[in-house]
């Protein structure tokens, strides 16, 4: 099991950027000066993508985390994360 | 009392939003129209998880006590004065300003509010009842969209729809509600003692100096937080929005159901789902929490979209038996000349109503020429307006009702789950960030994604459910890999 963790960690470290390009992706086909929906808006592409990513990097550090062996043991008291 | 108070303040500014941009944000005024999407976008994915933070910060320096009271009477006073601001027409661009602020500021106090109860709640429960206990505070935001839809369909059906929509009518009652209501909540908390854990903490000059640092800079805390948002809160927080507001808004945008009737379905299956929070919350102190969590996202993946196929056959036109319809106002026909062309767009509308129990409006926009009516384009048909009869209706209270379900159970346990993952001294600001990263913007996106991929893809009309579905996927593996079932018998370290 531990192992499948470890290897996981991999997948989410590949699947951060590849979420964030899609989005930039998404934002660049989207924006439209002519267009009347929220999706043609600018304000919330640079909302959403100024908000994403750090969660991105959360999401690759976590991937790091998870290749690293780090989540092989959950703490059990707060004496192991202090 | 005073959560559900907070989330009922919240949800009113959405539920009325449109009667609301056409008093503060009117259409054609670019910055209103910016304005607006501030309103919407920056009070759920920026300010939310900022108000986690600061919030948080301080419930962890001072105590979850006053910090929580601080964050109800911000949010009271908040919803109070968005009902007594002038609309456009009087004050101008300063009206959108106003409400601009005041929605930042409610952002804000939802982000402080919920770490604040939560932990507060569980601080007090006895170990083997944790979950039990803190899946009251969950029934909260449900309970607050059904005292938010409530008290709006209470006034809307009290008047005319002139004298609601009016600068000052109806709309701003539920908002003056909130002072009345947010003073009774302030008493009792104000009645309330600091969490013992907390008070034993502080006794011992043992709380922490910089609970920010503590819990993102260590990594052994930093670790946890990943954990509980990529592997609980982000699946939680799709199923939670996807249940209620996307559900709803299907309901009245796709299958085009009548106000009212859109409502009243809501507010039956939230009405019928809504113990199960407490069933689900006291079932993880039994056999752990993780796999209730997960196995309410799995089951979220697999039916959602039989679940919203099913919304949309019941009400084809080709499978249903319409008996004895007929025609019940006069039909309106309008025509539209198309620029110099020697055309015109006709729309046809006509209400009709059946024996057994539907009614709907017919909407037929044809081109025809100038001279006699041979139809050139074919007519496109909408139906508006839809009233559904019994046994539909009591269907999709069912539909809607398996979703809510879903929702109790990710969101029964998942504050015990919290709790139980971080330390006494830096347990609001570490559970409170990841919680609302998971809701305000993982959930809060459902609607934007969905509109995304529904414009990308306009041939699926259930293609938006492809964004909860993957997230949820997402979540449940994470969570199935890497989170543990274990109960925390001790919260007091």
């Amino acid at each position: 099991m531990n192992k499948l963790k470890r290897y996981a960690g991999l997948v989410w470290i590949i699947a951060g950027p590849l979420i964030f390009i899609l989005l930039l992706i998404a934002a660049w086909y989207n924006i439209d000066s002519a267009g009347k929906k929220d999706i043609n808006n600018p304000v919330p592409w640079v909302i959403i993508i100024g908000i994403f990513l750090p969660i991105v990097i959360g999401l690759v550090i976590f991937g790091w985390y998870a290749l690293k062996g780090e989540y092989d043991h959950l703490p059990e008291d707060s004496t192991e994360i202090e | 009392m005073g959560t559900l108070i907070e989330w009922y303040d919240f949800y009113i500014f959405g539920m009325l939003a449109k009667t609301i941009s056409v008093q503060f944000f009117p259409e054609g005024n670019d910055v209103a129209a910016l304005l607006s999407t501030l309103a919407i976008f920056a009070a759920g994915f920026i300010v939310r998880p900022f108000g986690a933070l600061l919030f948080g910060r301080l419930g962890d320096l001072i105590g979850r006590k006053y910090t929580f009271l601080l964050t109800l009477v911000l949010m009271g006073s908040a919803t109070f004065l968005i009902g007594l601001v002038p609309g456009y027409k009087t004050i101008g661009v300063l009206a959108p300003i106003l409400v601009l602020l005041l929605r930042l500021i409610q952002g804000l106090a939802l982000g402080g509010e919920y770490g604040g109860a939560a932990t507060y709640v569980a601080e007090h429960a006895p170990a083997n009842k944790r979950g039990l206990y803190t899946s009251w505070i969950q029934t909260t935001a449900t309970l607050g969209l059904f005292v938010a839809l409530g008290v709006i369909l209470l006034v809307k059906s009290s008047m005319s729809n002139e004298a609601f929509d009016a600068e000052w009518g109806g709309w701003r009652y539920p908002f003056w509600l909130s002072i009345l209501l947010v003073g009774v909540s302030i008493y009792i908390r104000m009645k309330m003692k600091e969490s013992p854990l907390f008070a034993k903490l502080k006794h011992e000059g043992k709380t922490s100096v910089n609970p920010l640092k503590e819990s993102f800079s260590h990594k052994a805390n930093f670790k946890m937080v990943l954990l509980a948002l990529f592997g609980a809160v982000m699946g939680q927080g799709v199923i939670w929005y996807t249940g209620q507001f996307y559900a709803q808004n299907f309901l009245e945008t796709r299958v085009m159901i009548e106000f009212g009737q859109s409502r009243t379905i809501l507010l039956w299956a939230i009405l019928f789902a809504t113990p199960f929070f407490v069933f689900f919350g006291w079932l993880s102190d039994k056999i752990g929490r993780k796999w209730i969590m997960l196995i309410g996202m799995l089951l979220g993946v697999l039916f959602y979209r039989p679940i919203y196929q099913s919304f949309l056959d019941s009400v084809d036109h080709t499978k249903i038996e319409f008996v004895d319809l007929k025609v019940t106002a006069k039909p309106k026909i309008e025509a539209v000349p198309i620029g110099t062309t020697n055309g015109f767009v006709r729309t046809i509308t006509t209400s009709y109503a059946s024996a057994n129990g539907w009614a709907y409006t017919e909407t037929v926009r044809d081109t025809v020429r100038q001279q006699g009516d041979a139809i050139v384009a074919k007519p496109i048909t909408k139906y508006t307006d839809r009233q559904l009869p019994k046994p539909v209706f009591w269907k999709f209270v069912w539909l809607v009702f398996i979703q809510i379900f879903f929702v109790t159970m990710v969101y029964g346990p998942v504050a015990a789950f919290l709790v139980e993952l971080f330390p006494t001294k830096i347990r609001y600001t570490s559970m409170s960030l990841p919680y609302h990263i998971g809701n305000g913007v993982f959930g809060g996106l459902v609607p934007f994604i969905g509109l995304l991929l529904t414009t990308s893809f306009p041939a699926d009309p259930l293609v938006g459910l492809w964004y909860p579905i993957i997230v949820a996927s997402l979540c449940f593996v994470i969570g199935a890999l890497y989170l543990n079932n274990k109960i925390d018998p001790n919260v007091n370290d």
